[in-house]
């Protein structure tokens, strides 16, 4: 977590209350740039050598989501801290089946894979443009902002 | 006899990239793979791929092949499927067997071997019950074949590749109950460990198996940890119980074909052992003969493909189809665009081994030169220059 915190792209305590921010957890010098090159904003920058971390200017940013389901990493998120007085948002990719349908309540985990928080689904996207990478939004109790990133998958029916 | 200009052995990524350059600039062209299907790896390939946009990042493996595939087709590439290479010379003469029934034999000017890689394996008790195999081998039976290799897994080696698999076995709904690494940290990117972490599984560090245990098929596995001088701390050992385990602990260059033929050798630990010498046109030291993909140090997908262009382009230019100036102009890009793939802490450490072959190269022709030999057949159009001057 203390490594992520001083990545490049990771958002400091005041720009969560911008509204829905990416949060792009990616901290290694990997040959890769979508998500650079999918933002029709251009809020990420990764430039030249592609090997650089992205950056992230979230005043450029509509919270679109197009670059979450482009990362061949799956590293980027969406979080709306703010989604309502008492829950947060997060909008994740997600590849496994059989997808969660919207209203149904999940366990939602944090980077270990460990439960954090029950959350309930509010959309679910699965553009074919995104080529069967899943967005899920789900809301949430506030509190577990920095812990929780994606969902506990699901029995099979 | 048949006669052919190119001749491609291997369909995959770099062989098909090989083909279809060569294909554009004009040549008469065949692939020969012993698959019954053209692709090579990128057919298992399901996730999404690193690059740049000019490398079809995020877009998955298998999409990838598909648009080779069709490029391939386009140009009308003859391709022999189902068909193994057995032999070559210095003459290229090649000796296939097709449908493992019939023997061809093929004359070509200019060979380019694409032949990939293969899995290595490590030995410990056990490892000949069913249910031990490569991850590959894992990975082609659900992606592939449909057929879901095991129900618990555990999975040996956290590079890319035991990564990546272990994230397609929870896919197909297998549980994949560990990663086991016997280096003190885990190998492949920190996003592909992130994705199966966040998804439960654990990474075991400083962890190998001791033994596979079962009557007929795997039942359980004993893992053990390692000290720092990689031997096994007495007491430290665990059952776990598992039906599978998967082995993913590197890759080695298949060079038979270059051996044949005479091709020099270099070896290079980072690059999966020995591999071809070969110059900046990917042409090894046998001229005529190129290399490229994983046959001529492990990389990856995207990198094949880079290199695959380039040994196509410089053979369609040795026969005479580009003009220097435009050959020059398409190799210099080609270059660009992979030393675009070779940086960062991963890449640089691929580009650094892929330039020792190139300096090897160089170091030989010197030292052929210096010898007062003729330099041995292998010589490019710069190099050519030098032997002409003597
Ligand atoms: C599990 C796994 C995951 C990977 N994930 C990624 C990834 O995410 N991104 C990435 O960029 N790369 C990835 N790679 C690496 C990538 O797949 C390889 O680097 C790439 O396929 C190499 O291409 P190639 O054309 O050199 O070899 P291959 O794709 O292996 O093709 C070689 C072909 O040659 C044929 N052949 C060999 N010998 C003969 C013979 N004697 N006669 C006839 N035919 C022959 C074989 O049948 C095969 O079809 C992965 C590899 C593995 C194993
Ligand atoms: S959410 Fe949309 S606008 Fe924001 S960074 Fe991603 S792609 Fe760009
Ligand atoms: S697309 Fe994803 S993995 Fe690639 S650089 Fe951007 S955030 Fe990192």
């Amino acid at each position: 977590m203390e490594e992520l915190k001083l990545s490049t792209a990771f958002p400091k305590a005041n720009d969560y209350q911008r509204g829905p921010i990416p949060i792009i957890e990616c901290t290694e010098e990997i040959p890769c740039n979508p998500c650079e090159t999918v933002c029709p904003k251009g809020a990420i920058k990764v430039g030249n050598p592609i090997t650089n971390q992205p950056t992230i200017d979230f005043s450029q940013c509509t919270g679109c989501g197009t670059c979450i389901a482009k990362c061949p990493g799956l590293a980027i998120y969406i979080l709306h801290l703010n989604y309502n007085e008492k829950e947060a948002l997060i909008t994740f990719p997600f590849e496994y089946l059989p997808l969660p349908q919207k209203g149904q309540t999940i366990s939602l985990v944090n980077r270990l894979g460990e439960s954090v928080c029950v959350g309930r689904v509010v959309k679910v996207i699965n553009h074919d443009l995104y080529d069967h990478t899943a967005l899920i939004s789900a809301t949430f109790s506030k509190e577990h902002y920095e812990n929780v990133v994606s969902m506990k998958r699901l029995d099979k029916e | 006899m048949n006669e052919y200009e190119v001749v491609i052995v291997g369909a995959g990524p770099a062989g098909l990239s090989a083909a279809i350059e060569c294909a554009k600039a004009g040549a008469k062209v065949l692939v020969i793979d012993e698959n019954n299907q053209p692709g090579g790896q990128l057919f298992k390939q399901i996730h999404k791929f690193f690059g740049s946009k000019e490398h079809k990042a995020g877009i998955r493996g298998i999409h990838i092949g598909e648009q080779l595939l069709k490029e391939t087709e386009e140009l009308s590439i003859e391709v022999w499927l189902d068909s193994e290479v057995c032999g070559m010379d210095q003459d290229k003469s090649i000796w296939i067997t097709k449908q493992k029934e019939k023997s061809h034999c093929i004359q070509a000017k200019k060979i380019i071997i694409a032949s990939g890689a293969t899995e290595n394996s490590i030995p410990f008790e056990g490892w000949t019950l069913p249910g031990v195999m490569g991850a590959g081998a894992a990975q082609t039976m659900m992606n592939c074949h449909r057929v879901l290799p095991g129900k618990r897994i555990m999975m040996i080696g956290s590079g890319n590749v035991g990564v990546i698999v272990s994230y397609q076995l929870l896919q197909a709904g297998a549980e994949v109950v560990g990663i086991l690494e016997a280096a003190p940290v885990l190998g492949g990117y920190g996003v592909h460990t992130a994705k199966v972490r966040r998804a439960g599984v654990p990474f075991y560090t400083g962890y190998t198996v001791k033994q596979a245990l079962g009557k007929e098929h795997v039942e359980a596995a004993e893992i053990v940890k390692l000290d720092s001088n990689w031997n096994t701390v007495q007491g430290s050992e665990r059952i776990v119980e598992v039906d599978t385990i998967c082995l993913a602990v590197g890759l080695t260059p298949l060079i038979e074909l270059a051996w044949l033929s005479g091709c020099q050798f270099t070896y290079l630990d980072k690059m999966g052992g020995h591999v071809p010498i070969h110059n900046k046109y990917m042409e090894t030291t046998v001229k005529g003969i190129y290399v490229a993909g994983d046959v001529s140090g492990i990389e990856e997908a995207s990198t094949a493909m880079e290199e695959g262009r380039l040994a196509g382009i410089s053979a369609a230019w040795s026969l005479g189809y580009y003009d220097n100036e435009k050959a020059d102009m398409l190799i210099n890009e080609e270059w660009r665009r992979l030393n675009l793939l070779r940086c960062g802490q991963f890449g640089l450490k691929r580009k650094m081994s892929k330039d020792e072959i190139l300096i090897k190269w160089e170091e030989m022709q010197d030292a052929n030169f210096k010898n007062n030999r003729s330099p041995f057949d292998g010589g490019t159009q710069a190099v050519n220059g030098i032997s002409q001057s003597k």
